[in-house]
């Protein structure tokens, strides 16, 4: 157990604005740059006191329940983030806040919740599942493990039998159901028709900040990129697994991989790109419905996370566009990938978790009233956050905007120098 | 030749020109039909039908034909003057052009005996089954190409314009204050900065522009939203003339790939499809030595671009249907360069026995393919992409890599370019001419891609808004004096030419709208 030692509080360590940040990180990627180059914070090994951790979330599983923590202590992760993160809860808490809206609010409302392709956990709702399935003749289903990451372990499928495994039979013997342990995993109905680029599939990678559910706060970062599949397109091949999965881990391990070959677009890019083609006015529906996702989607887990104000996290959405141009949510990713896949991509990791940590305030330079800070635009803070300031005059009227920004100009240099003190220790230029 | 004599010649031409073509078809059909309707009445039959055609959108038509035509039409001269003065009047300049093109055809000719490969054969009936499953995904061909070299590339064409001499011009008398400090020698005329600035006022610093003003952090009411509106107004007018003024002041991203197909005057009408069908069938047909060149080029440039790569078969689609395609034999007429003729085996010489190799006249080189990959960002359908493209083509791009003395010509631009920077940053050009970095041989790959593949994506699109806006190349010119003008600092410190390419190696983070209003109208003169 560690205790605030009294005598070494300082006046300014009591108000929460620190001279120096003790951290630790358990990630040996770009958030160790970032980390070690901020002014003011320092590394502590080993079991030092520290303020702020990065920790992956197997620290967190072993650590976080005995932990004293003092106010202004620091984690990247939520206790119960899997909720949110794991396929197979994800599907239930999202099916659950879709019943309780129906109830509720009625259809309408409910049907902000369509945004997630048929799912259902295996073996646990493999009658169900089944159901499903002969009612969808022809349709292909994929099949993703509960937590891995990075394409492992998924495969497509169109017959049953590809599945007969996951089958949940309550007639075998007790030895029987020992021997045959199977990993839990999620079918998902599969998006037949993605929207494609010159022939080629693409996913969204998009990034989500929340520092609270409880009330709810979330911010939505401007940059982003769609990743890109190495092949054409086509049904015909659901063995391949390299055409179909976009993540980037698989893309490097397929045979005509070209590390030269860039593989991904910045978000600007494809925001640009959709505009040319569909218009601006189609383009600001697809991304309307997208904040809606991400503040749905947390919504959906608000009363299941624990919510705990040492707590903040960054989680990684993959998003799917259909031929229509809807967007799907595919995954929530807790811990998303840090390892950069060129210099570009690095500096814009660098400067995602910068803004992160910005947000995160451990030098508290933030008032608390921002809209947004840096390449962060505040999405949600307890309700819908506008770009428009709400005040008597504006009150009624019904055309207001969010506040979010996604693919737009991310201009945080010149947003950051007009927002903050400078670091405790540095003049200002 | 008095005016009036020289106007109703052009309307002469272009009613020749228009003559017989869709349109006119369509326009006569449309005069019959509307024949049955009661606001026709038979006293006033001319001036009622007139009337209709307006009212109908048929007169706008073809006003934008019109309009069109002006555009790719031979330049005035007398009317004694032989063709080949039309395609260029300066004789040096042709003799040059004919001396390349010599060069560039015969290493095309030896390529194919090296190699063993025919300029040209027709495929065999399975080939032509596999090409024709695979025309969507051609990209995922991994043909070996190892043996083909380009053409030419960029900087062979650069020496060829270094050494172009006028011989009626004796510079050995030149005194040092007239001298010049460049590699381009000869005395063309070409345009300063006040000169410039009054040929593109619309770029003043107090107009609005798309690139500056449509910034995240000015409020759109102040222009962008008004100049959209506009911008759809035009659209609905379908005015080609409208459409090319309003392009000055950029095109916004959503509206960009109608204003573009409008100022071209690419309709897309059904015989436009039809056509670029028959030369996807002839590319199923026939296998040209050139598609060897256009996928390697393909390969080693756009498919390497982090921004194009994902075009890949689009590219091919529309370069293979290009070098097919005869209709652009046209613009030879005012192209300073004439088509390769090959000659069947055995009969050279025999102009009976000549060909136009390849069929459209025009041998690709290194970085060819970067002329259509920005396009593929703004059409999806290969029809209209091809139909933009080769209409960009015999305006614009073709006059970058053949010697000419037209002012948007590439020898121009060079000579521009040298002068821009001469005159205004003598210091900086003094410097690298010392250290061994003559400025053009850095810029000139830039002008002769029109900046592709070299400036991002967003931002080259709104340089190519100017050129057509303005129907000249030479803001490309101006864009590459404004870059050194705009890294002048960090260029006066290197010493040598490897410090000098390095400085300019990365362009994808300017802005180009703000460098060249500045260097134009901020620059002290």
């Amino acid at each position: 157990m560690r205790h605030l030692d009294k005598k070494m509080a300082s006046p300014e360590m009591m108000r929460g604005r620190r001279s120096c940040v003790r951290y630790k990180c358990g990630q040996l990627n770009t958030i160790q740059d970032v980390l070690r180059q901020r002014p003011g914070w320092v590394e502590v090994k080993d079991d030092g006191e520290w303020d702020f951790n990065w920790c992956d979330v197997g620290w967190l599983s072993e650590n976080f329940d005995n932990s004293y923590l003092e106010e202004h202590v620091r984690v990247n992760h939520f206790r119960n983030h899997y909720e949110l993160t794991r396929k197979n809860l994800m599907v239930k808490n999202l099916k659950r806040h879709w019943k309780n809206l129906e109830r509720d609010d009625g259809h309408s409302e409910a049907s902000k919740c369509d945004f997630f392709p048929c799912t259902f956990a295996l073996p646990s709702e493999y009658d169900l599942f089944v159901e499903e399935f002969k009612r969808s003749t022809g349709s292909t289903w994929i099949m993703k493990p509960v937590a891995k990451s990075q394409g492992k372990g998924i495969f497509l499928f169109r017959k049953l039998k590809d599945i007969i495994d996951w089958k949940k039979d309550g007639t075998r013997s007790e030895e029987q159901k020992d021997a045959v342990q199977v990993e839990n995993y999620v079918a998902q109905r599969y998006i037949e028709n993605p929207y494609l680029i010159n022939g080629r599939k693409f996913d969204l990678r998009v990034y989500v900040l929340v520092t609270s559910y409880a009330p709810l706060k979330a911010w939505l970062y401007r940059d982003g990129f769609a990743r890109f599949s190495n092949t054409r397109f086509s049904l015909n091949t659901i063995d391949d697994k390299y055409m179909h999965l976009t993540n980037v881990a698989v893309q490097k391990t397929a045979p005509d991989y070209d590390p030269e070959k860039g593989c991904k677009w910045q978000i600007q890019q494809l925001r640009r790109y959709l505009t040319a083609k569909h218009g601006r006015e189609t383009v600001e529906t697809l991304f309307k419905e997208m904040d809606n996702i991400f503040v749905c989607s947390l919504q959906s887990v608000q009363k299941v996370i624990i919510n705990d104000k040492h707590c903040f996290e960054l989680y990684g959405y993959d998003i799917l566009l259909d031929e229509n141009l809807k967007p799907w949510l595919i995954e929530v990713n807790a811990s998303p990938s840090h390892t950069p896949s060129s210099q570009e991509d690095y500096e814009m990791k660098c400067r995602l978790l910068e803004d992160t940590l910005n947000v995160v305030d451990m030098e508290a330079r933030l008032t608390g009233r921002e809209k947004r800070v840096g390449g962060y635009d505040l999405m949600w803070n307890d309700g819908p956050v506008y770009r428009e300031d709400v005040n008597m005059e504006t009150f009624g009227i019904s055309c207001f905007t969010a506040n979010t920004h996604l693919g737009c100009a991310n201009d945080r240099d010149q947003q950051l120098r007009r927002l903050l003190k400078p670091f405790p220790g540095q003049r200002r230029m | 030749m008095d005016g009036g004599t020289e106007l109703s010649l052009s309307i002469a031409h272009i009613v020749q020109r228009l003559k017989g073509s869709h349109l006119h078809s369509q326009i006569e059909r449309q005069a019959k039909d509307c024949l049955h309707q009661p606001e026709i009445k038979l006293e006033s039959l001319k001036d009622d039908v007139r009337s209709f055609l307006k009212t109908s959108g048929w007169e706008r038509k073809l006003q934008n034909a019109v309009y069109r035509e002006l555009h790719v039409q031979l330049p005035r001269s007398h009317p004694t003057a032989p063709p080949e003065h039309l395609k260029e009047p300066l004789a040096y300049m042709r003799k040059a052009q004919a001396s390349w093109e010599k060069r560039v055809l015969k290493s095309l000719n030896s390529m194919s005996t090296e190699l063993e490969v025919p300029l040209a054969r027709m495929r065999p009936a399975a080939e032509q089954k596999e090409l024709a499953n695979k025309w969507n995904e051609m990209g995922t061909d991994e043909p070996d190409l190892s043996r083909f070299r380009p053409v030419y590339a960029p900087k062979d064409f650069l020496e060829v314009l270094i050494s172009l001499r006028n011989p009626n011009h004796d510079s050995s008398e030149d005194i040092s204050a007239r001298s010049h400090w460049g590699l381009i020698q000869v005395p063309l005329n070409v345009r300063d900065i006040p000169q410039l600035r009054q040929a593109y006022a619309e770029l003043n610093l107090t107009t609005g522009q798309l690139g500056i003003d449509d910034h995240a952090h000015i409020r759109p009411d102040l222009f962008e939203s008004e100049y959209v509106q506009v911008g759809k107004k035009v659209l609905a007018e379908q005015d080609s003339a409208a459409a090319q003024q309003y392009s000055r002041q950029g095109c916004p991203t959503g509206l960009r790939a109608d204003l573009w197909a409008l100022i071209l005057n690419s309709t897309n009408q059904p015989q436009d499809v039809m056509h670029y069908e028959q030369l996807t069938a002839g590319v199923i047909q026939h296998d040209l030595l050139v598609d060897n060149l256009i996928y390697k080029d393909v390969k080693l440039t756009a498919s390497n671009d982090d921004y194009y790569f994902v075009f890949e078969d689009f590219l091919y689609q529309v370069l293979l249907c290009f070098s097919r395609d005869t209709a652009v034999l046209d613009h030879f007429k005012y192209n300073s360069a004439t088509p390769p003729k090959s000659y069947i085996q055995g009969k050279v010489g025999d102009e009976e026995c000549a060909v136009v190799y390849p069929p459209n006249g025009v041998i690709p080189f290194h970085g060819f393919s970067m002329y259509v990959a920005p396009l593929c960002f703004l059409y999806n359908e290969p029809s209209k992409l091809y139909s933009v493209f080769r209409e960009m083509y015999i305006r614009y791009f073709f006059r970058l890599h053949s010697i000419s003395s037209s002012p948007s010509g590439i020898v121009s631009l060079c000579l521009q370019f040298e002068r821009l920077l001469q005159t205004h940053l003598p210091q900086l050009f003094y410097h690298l001419r010392e250290i061994g970095a003559q400025p053009l041989r850095i810029a000139f790959k830039w002008m002769v891609r029109g900046f592709s593949g070299y400036l991002s994506t967003d931002q080259l699109l709104l340089l190519w808004d100017r050129i057509l806006g303005y129907d000249s190349l030479e803001v490309v010119a101006v864009l590459a004096a404004a870059v050194f003008a705009f890294r002048a600092e960090n260029l006066m410190e290197v010493t040598s030419l490897a410090s000098a390419e390095a400085v300019l190696a990365d362009l994808s983070t300017l802005k180009v709208v703000p460098l060249i209003q500045i260097f134009l109208f901020a620059t002290a003169i």
